[in-house]
């Protein structure tokens, strides 16, 4: 068999982003290696991006050893599903679109019910239907720990019981880079190979790697439209104006992605990835600060996690 | 100390209090080595979480909508100086903030613009004594926290024995809330010496003790020579960016097998993390526990099939012949082989309620090799005279000698040499939950002594019989317990 090589011409990682993609990779080979089921939650983001990038390096020069899970609400921006699609046939990947069958049936969406009730019934629940109907015994997911508070405190290998909850004040003791996989029937786990990844490194490995990504994370002039202090795509025809509201053209970018009636955008003039990092290395706001579903109040992460949100 | 100096510093804190990230590149610092990794530690309450508030905050890694999260979520908690509370920066789960208190480690970057830094936040309390042995697993330095009022209590003991048992020589010892203590150096003097005679009995050299005010940043980034004339000594921040990283293994190459990759006709590679050595293509290896030998024919990755890897490194190894390897194995060098065997003595840190029972069969894992043990606990540490007592049961938070009996073979290096390869868990059989970490100290013969040394190697010292009990429990003895062969009168006089 012949072994293809990715990284002819392109410069070394710097030590700094060379041993987070050690510690990752080898997550994903123990994870991959103790647990029967496996499974990796895809969620088209630069997190989720970059997640990929790393599981095709841990298991090359064999395939993945596991399916992906998208988590489709309906909702998200029409390029992050057009991407999605195209990286999936790039890399013959084994994609499974779930969305919760409930939720559509009932017309759940973010105007209708509210963001914090449309979160769990299309995110958190349709992820917990969609980890029972595959029996999965663990998922791979992008989250980081410098997101947020809560997520600063999650264990690489966090412990679900069968109804998926996290239980903050009990979790297992993670020594070393001994993980313990051991678990009893139903019980699952989330891995979390980018637990010591912080944005900043994200966005410099996708740089050194040469990552695509949606072109949503760079600045373009778009249709938006300023609610709730937040600035929203104004592209959907399902998405109504309130009768102040003025659709404007503007240079923004995002700087996460999700449901887009619940991202905001910002003002940014980065067109180009080197722009992009520039443009975060003097930040001054997090980049939650866009997401509408994490700003109910300080605690509302760790309250859908113990739900069983990723 | 006169109050006008007390309150120009109040007031300048607070300027800087109410200026967070202003425009900074700290992320452009040289990212030319791996973070550095720290702990905070000690006993609870003694500002372990503000510590860490203020260092972020001072070093411009907290963000406006952060800041503000924070101000909000102060009010009512504030202080008599008006400060935020900069623990809330790091007690992110609900129940901490109810209880004012750390209850699991909260893992937290930032970088200055000489270095980065991953500093784990670990809970003083107790009954967390498991979450703080989580965060010193894998810490380069440990940052010891004491209350300037209260001085060294057994939690601060106990975590700088944990601390050190795991491997971290570098400590530094922050002698908090020196604001409270009046800012009297005769107090901070008092408290490091103290602690210096602790740090020497566990075998650390490398002591910096700094009086620090948490809450008010005074000696944390920015210096408190107002308030603190007598302190010419470095900041903590300066001590953090000096500070060398733990350089990890001495042993020769190692290569625990995580999984065995055969995507197709032909190809057959052994995936996992290099623990320890270098290899290249040409290389002799044995493959342990098995004992065959084979050389490397190629290290394949992703990116290249490269001419070497060294520690740290996630490979794919090529072996020139077929030989059967499986997940658990060990893959090593044929002149500087690992120690394999079914008996090894070990230090063990209790993280479970049940604490560790003798003769109890638990799994023990260590690298991606998971095998069942028997576990007997033979001496335990008294936490308040240092001495290593007799002991069949280890209590959770205890801290033991035990002897390891295994069902098939074993494969270790003394946690000494290698970090990676000298470390497991213990996991109970039935909870399945991690109940203890330990460290291996050596292997251990039939005859219930340890071989780590040959004779050739030996010196000999006589002691009267009346000292020898008190210097088998001192810390010495204990860590080099592979080495030291115990002989009684008779056989003494028969040489
Ligand atoms: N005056 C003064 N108060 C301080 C200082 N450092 C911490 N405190 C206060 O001491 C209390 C405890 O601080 P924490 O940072 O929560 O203590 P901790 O060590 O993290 O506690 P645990 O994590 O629960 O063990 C808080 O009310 C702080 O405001 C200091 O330097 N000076
Ligand atoms: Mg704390």
């Amino acid at each position: 068999m012949n072994v293809i090589e990715h990284g002819r011409g392109k410069p070394p990682l710097d030590p700094h982003l060379k041993a987070l993609e050690n510690e990752a990779i080898h997550i994903f080979r123990e994870v991959a290696a103790e647990f029967e089921r496996p499974v990796m939650l895809y969620s088209i983001g630069k997190d989720s991006s970059v997640l990929l990038h790393l599981a095709l390096k841990a298991f090359h020069p064999g395939k993945l050893p596991f399916p992906l899970v998208h988590i489709d609400t309906g909702w998200k921006f029409p390029e992050m599903i057009a991407f999605r699609d195209q990286v999936v046939a790039r890399h013959g990947l084994d994609l499974i679109a779930h969305t919760n069958p409930e939720g559509l049936r009932d017309n759940v969406t973010p105007f209708s019910h509210g963001s914090a009730r449309y979160t769990d019934i299309m995110k958190t629940q349709a992820l917990k239907q969609a980890l029972d109907i595959g029996r999965y015994d663990a998922a791979f997911g992008g989250a980081r720990r410098d997101e947020e508070a809560s997520r600063a405190k999650e264990r690489i290998y966090s412990f679900r019981t069968p109804d998926h909850a996290w239980d903050p004040r009990n979790q297992r003791p993670e020594l070393w880079s001994i993980h313990n996989g051991m678990i009893h029937p139903g019980e699952s786990v989330r891995a979390f190979p980018l637990s010591n990844w912080t944005e900043v490194d994200i966005w410099r490995y996708i740089q050194a790697e040469r990552i695509e990504l949606v072109p949503l994370y760079f600045a373009e002039r778009r249709k938006v439209v300023e609610r709730d202090g937040m600035l929203i795509l104004a592209e959907d025809k399902r998405l109504e104006l309130l009768p102040d509201e003025q659709v404007r053209e503007e240079m923004v970018r995002f700087r996460t992605l999700g449901c887009f009636p619940l991202t905001g955008a910002v003002r940014s003039q980065a067109t180009t990835l080197d722009e992009v990092i520039e443009e975060l290395e003097i930040a001054t706001v997090s980049e939650r600060q866009g997401r509408a579903i994490d700003r109910d109040q300080s605690g509302s992460m760790e309250k859908k996690k113990r739900e069983g949100y990723f | 100390m006169s109050s006008q100096s007390l309150s120009q510093t109040a007031a300048e804190i607070d300027s800087a209090a109410t200026e967070p990230a202003a425009l900074h590149h700290p992320e452009t610092v040289a990212r030319q080595a791996r973070p550095l990794r720290f702990i905070t530690c000690g006993s609870v309450d003694d500002g372990k979480s503000t510590l860490i508030g203020r260092l972020l905050w001072d070093t411009k890694a907290v963000k406006e909508d952060q800041a503000a999260t924070l101000r909000r979520d102060s009010t009512g908690k504030q202080n008599e100086l008006g400060l935020p509370d900069f623990a809330l920066l790091l007690d992110g789960l609900q129940a901490e903030r109810e209880q004012g208190i750390t209850i699991d480690v909260a893992y937290r970057y930032f970088s200055t613009d000489r270095r980065s830094f991953i500093v784990a936040d670990t809970p003083g309390h107790v009954q967390y004594t498991r979450n703080m042995a989580t965060g010193a697993s894998t810490a380069d330095l440990a940052v010891l926290l004491v209350d300037a009022r209260a001085g060294i209590l057994e939690q601060t003991r106990r975590h700088a024995t944990i601390a050190s048992l795991m491997g971290i020589r570098q400590f530094v010892l922050a002698v908090n809330k020196i604001d409270l203590a009046d800012y009297d150096e005769a107090r901070f003097r008092t408290i490091s010496r103290d602690f210096r005679e602790i740090a020497l009995s566990l075998g650390v050299r490398q002591v910096t003790a700094i009086p620090v005010s948490a809450l008010k940043g005074e000696n944390i980034v920015m210096r408190g020579g107002e308030v603190m004339p007598w302190y010419g000594g470095p900041t903590l921040v300066e001590t953090l960016e000096k500070a060398t990283q733990r350089t990890g293994q001495t042993t020769g190459f190692r290569l625990p097998v995580q999984r065995v990759s055969r995507p197709g006709e032909g190809f057959r590679g052994y995936q996992g993390t290099v623990a320890g050595g270098s290899i290249k293509p040409g290389d002799s290896v044995v493959v342990l526990p098995s004992g065959v030998e084979a050389n490397v024919k190629a290290i394949v990755t992703y990116d290249l099939v490269r001419n070497a890897a060294v520690a740290g490194d996630a490979i794919t190894l090529v072996l020139d012949r077929p030989v059967d390897v499986a997940r658990g194995d060990m893959i090593a060098a044929i002149d500087q082989r690992p120690q394999t065997g079914r008996a090894f003595n070990a230090r063990l840190v209790a993280l479970s309620p049940d604490g560790i029972v003798p003769g109890k069969r638990y799994w023990l894992k260590a690298g991606a090799r998971r095998q069942r043990v028997m576990v007997r606990p033979t001496s335990a540490l008294d936490l308040t005279s240092g001495n290593w007592d007799d002991a069949s049961f280890l209590p959770v938070n205890g801290i033991g000698v035990v002897e390891l009996d295994f069902e098939d073979t074993a494969i270790f290096d003394t946690y000494e040499t290698n970090r990676e390869t000298g470390a497991f868990i213990l996991i109970d059989p039935e909870s399945l939950n991690t109940v203890a970490g330990g460290m291996i100290d050596g292997k251990r013969s039939k005859s219930g002594r340890f071989d780590a040394l040959p004779d050739a190697d030996r010196a000999t010292i006589t002691l009267p019989a009346r000292l020898l009990e008190t210097f088998l429990k001192t810390e010495f003895a204990r860590a080099h317990a592979g080495e030291i062969r115990v002989a009684g009168p008779e056989e003494v006089d028969g040489e």
